[in-house]
This record gives structure tokens, C-alpha cells and sequence, in this order.
């Protein structure tokens, strides 16, 4: 009983352990893999149930993004201004407008298949850039770009490039406006706002 | 100036002002942002009441099959146009997967109704007269907002109009024919649409903004192959 236990836990180490040192082009691959997969398995998933898409965001996704990173990315450099409690709000509010509108445009992936593009990485670089390219049928190729860091919890994605898109620095400059017009806490205000409003199909 | 010109002047001062409304920074992609505005008001309103409703019909009713060939047709058409823009890029194979795709997909295809070049793994490659131009050095000039059409530039607008004119649609004499087939790509268009808009409408504070953004950095990708310098910080 003991050994199988002890067995167990040492899988369970050496998951971890491989987790950790797994390169981010594979980390990449694995988790995009896994959420095709979830997805074209699932009917729920695919005819869009929120609470589903929320989830499987939550589960697989999210925890492979460093959100504080994301926010100050997107902040600029008005992200030094702000206190640390209004740092703390504004990553919070920002990271459920990025989940909400991935939750939103998730469920349109059924028929695609992604390409990974080989990374081209440096023993010792902290950070890079994984291509992937998505496919269509009928149409032409989508790319999508994952900015990625280096961390004590391994690879963590900080920006997401769609077709030359940043997810995060789209929104610099109206984040910037609004810190001109209203201050930090009227971004916060405004964010909190619009992730209160109601869910976009 | 005389004094009518000045009152027109004016007119058009206060009303920019009034339009300008909480966006008060003038950018130097976006002069005409108040104007712009407007337009996008204008077009949200069109397009939610009349066009947007037609489109979400048109993706309920036509079965997915019968929605998958009306967008190969006219992809054909804009693959035929994505090879001439290859070629004056200096792209040459390129263009030659593009008109070899035309070539399959015109026969063996039905008149571009299927899409056996994809099969065959001959993938699809946009490009068109705007990323041309802007290959060629052209500046993209001011953002402008066309109700109905969406968001250009006047370096995009005028390639868009080259496209236009050339278009093999224009040459059907049928008359009736020839607006259907203009009806039927505006509406295939549209209902592409209809999922990114979802994107949009979850994602942005302000759409208007994040549409212009969204739209100018995407451009500007394409006319450096996917590796633009970095931009200056704006301000």
C-alpha cells in the first residue's frame, strides 16, 4: 500500500519536474493540442456553454499565462504610477477581460489545426517568441505568435500576437487615454464596468 | 477667406468638437478621427439594423456546405488577385501556388465553388493591391471609416478601388446577374465577420479604437512579411 503510494508520489515529482523544464515550443504545443482535443470531443464546448468554455479556460489555459506581466505590458509606462493595490485590481480585472473574450471566440476552433513553426532559441534565453500558425478550412492561414518568459513556475506566455495583433499592446494606447482622462482608478472603474456588463455571445 | 467659407468653417469646427466628445487626443494616423467617429456611429447603427440581422439569417438558413462554396467562389476570385499582387510584390512562387490554386480549383473544383487545391495542400495566401502599394513605399495616409465597408486607409482604399474595378464580376453584362453575385459577396463577407465581431464586442473598451488599432497593426504586418520594426512609443 505504502509502495504504491510512494510510487504514486514520485510520478507525481517527476510530472512535476518535467513540467518545469519543458520548453516553451512544447508547452505550447502540448497545452493547444490538449484544448483542440477538450474541444472537438466536447458538444457543450463546441455550441459555446459558457460555464464549459469558462472552465476549461480556467483549467488549461489560464495558469500557462503570467497575467501581472500581461497587464503591465499593456499599462505601459503607466504601470510604475500605479500603487500596488491598484496593480493587484487592474491585473485582476484585465485578466477576466482577456478570459471572457477567449471564453467568447473559443468555441469557433473545432475545425482548425495549428503548425508549429521550429523555435529558434539560445541555451540560456529566458525569453522568446513560439510562431504557430492556425488553419482553416478554405482559408488562408492565421498566425499566432506567443510571447514567452521564463519563470520560477516555468514557461508563462505574456502576449498573445494575432495576425501582427498584440492581445495586450492593442490596448495601450486607450489605457493610456483613460489614465490621462480619469486617472488609474478610472481605468479600474472603466474595466470593471465593462466585465460586469453582460457576457458577448 | 470669405465669410460664408468662415461660418462653414466654424460649422464643421463645433460639430468635429462635439463629435470629438471624450476622444480629445488627435493621433497622427487618425486625423480625421472625429469625422470617423461619426461614420462608425452611423455604420453600427446600418449595419445592426438592417445588414448584421440579413448575415445571422444567412448563417442560420444556408446549410454550412452551401455558406462553404459561395466563400470558395469568391475566394477563387481573390486568390486569381492575391497571385497578381504576389507578382508585382516580386513573390513569384508565390503567385505561382496562387494561380495554380485558380487553375485546380476553376476545374476540378467547379468554378471555384470546392476547393481541391487545399486537399492537396496548396494553402491560400491573402494579399492585395494595399499591401502592394505599401511594399512599393507608399504611405498609408489617414485611417479612414467607411460605413458599411469598415475600416482602410486611403493607401488600402485605393487599392481596394483598383480591385474593384478589375474585379470579373464588373465585366458580367447581365445586369442582374452581376448585382446578385455583388449582393452575395458583400453578404458572404458579412457573415465572416459575424465571429470576429464577437471578438471585438467582448474585447474592447472603446471599439472604435480598438478596431483602428487592431486593423492598422494587422496591415502593417503584412506589408513587412510578418516582421515589423518596432513601432515608436506612441505620444
Amino acid at each position: 500500500m505504502i509502495c504504491r503510494w510512494m510510487a504514486l508520489l514520485f510520478a507525481a515529482s517527476l510530472a512535476l519536474t518535467a513540467q518545469a523544464q519543458e520548453a516553451p515550443d512544447a508547452l505550447v504545443k502540448r497545452v493547444a493540442e490538449d484544448v483542440l482535443q477538450t474541444i472537438r470531443g466536447d458538444k457543450d464546448l463546441q455550441a459555446g456553454n459558457q460555464a464549459k468554455v469558462k472552465q476549461l479556460i480556467e483549467s488549461k489555459l489560464a495558469p500557462n499565462f503570467d497575467f501581472t506581466r500581461m497587464t503591465a505590458l499593456a499599462m505601459g509606462k503607466n504601470w510604475r504610477s500605479a500603487t500596488p493595490e491598484q496593480q493587484k485590481m487592474l491585473t485582476d480585472e484585465f485578466r477576466t477581460l482577456l478570459v471572457r473574450t477567449y471564453s467568447g471566440a473559443l468555441s469557433n476552433y473545432r475545425d482548425n489545426t495549428m503548425d508549429y513553426a521550429p523555435l529558434r532559441m539560445n541555451a540560456g534565453d529566458t525569453d522568446v517568441i513560439v510562431r504557430t500558425s492556425v488553419r482553416r478550412p478554405g482559408q488562408a492561414p492565421v498566425q499566432i505568435d506567443y510571447s514567452m518568459a521564463k519563470t520560477p513556475d516555468g514557461w508563462k506566455a505574456y502576449d498573445v500576437i494575432v495576425a501582427g495583433v498584440s492581445l495586450v499592446t492593442n490596448y495601450r494606447d486607450e489605457f493610456n487615454d483613460e489614465i490621462k482622462r480619469s486617472g488609474v482608478d478610472g481605468l479600474i472603474k472603466k474595466l470593471t464596468d465593462k466585465n460586469k456588463g453582460p457576457t458577448p455571445k | 477667406m470669405n465669410s460664408f467659407a468662415r461660418s462653414i468653417a466654424s460649422t464643421l469646427a463645433l460639430a468635429c468638437a462635439l463629435l470629438a466628445g471624450c476622444a480629445t487626443t488627435q493621433s497622427r494616423v487618425d486625423p480625421f478621427e472625429p469625422w470617423n467617429r461619426a461614420m462608425y456611429q452611423v455604420h453600427e447603427a446600418v449595419d445592426g439594423a438592417v445588414i448584421k440581422p440579413i448575415a445571422e439569417g444567412y448563417v442560420r438558413s444556408a446549410p454550412e456546405p452551401v455558406r462553404t462554396s459561395v466563400s470558395n467562389f469568391f475566394g477563387n476570385i481573390d486568390d486569381l488577385f492575391s497571385g497578381i499582387n504576389h507578382v508585382l510584390q516580386g513573390k513569384k512562387e508565390r503567385a505561382g501556388d496562387d494561380f495554380g490554386r485558380v487553375l485546380l480549383n476553376s476545374t476540378f473544383g467547379i468554378a471555384g465553388l470546392f476547393d481541391p487545391a487545399s486537399e492537396m495542400g496548396i494553402t491560400k495566401d491573402k494579399t492585395d493591391f494595399g499591401i502592394t502599394f505599401g511594399k512599393w513605399g507608399a504611405p498609408q495616409g489617414p485611417y479612414i471609416f467607411v460605413p458599411l465597408f469598415g475600416p482602410t486607409t486611403v493607401r488600402d482604399g485605393t487599392g481596394w478601388l483598383v480591385r474593384i474595378y478589375a474585379s470579373p464580376i464588373g465585366y458580367i453584362d447581365d445586369v442582374r446577374l452581376r448585382n446578385s453575385l455583388y449582393g452575395l459577396n458583400y453578404l458572404d463577407t458579412r457573415a465572416q465577420l459575424l465571429s470576429a465581431e464577437g471578438v471585438l464586442e467582448a474585447a474592447a473598451l472603446d471599439k472604435y479604437r480598438y478596431l483602428r488599432n487592431a486593423y492598422l497593426r494587422s496591415r502593417r504586418y503584412q506589408v513587412y512579411d510578418g516582421k515589423p520594426p518596432p513601432e515608436d512609443e506612441e505620444e
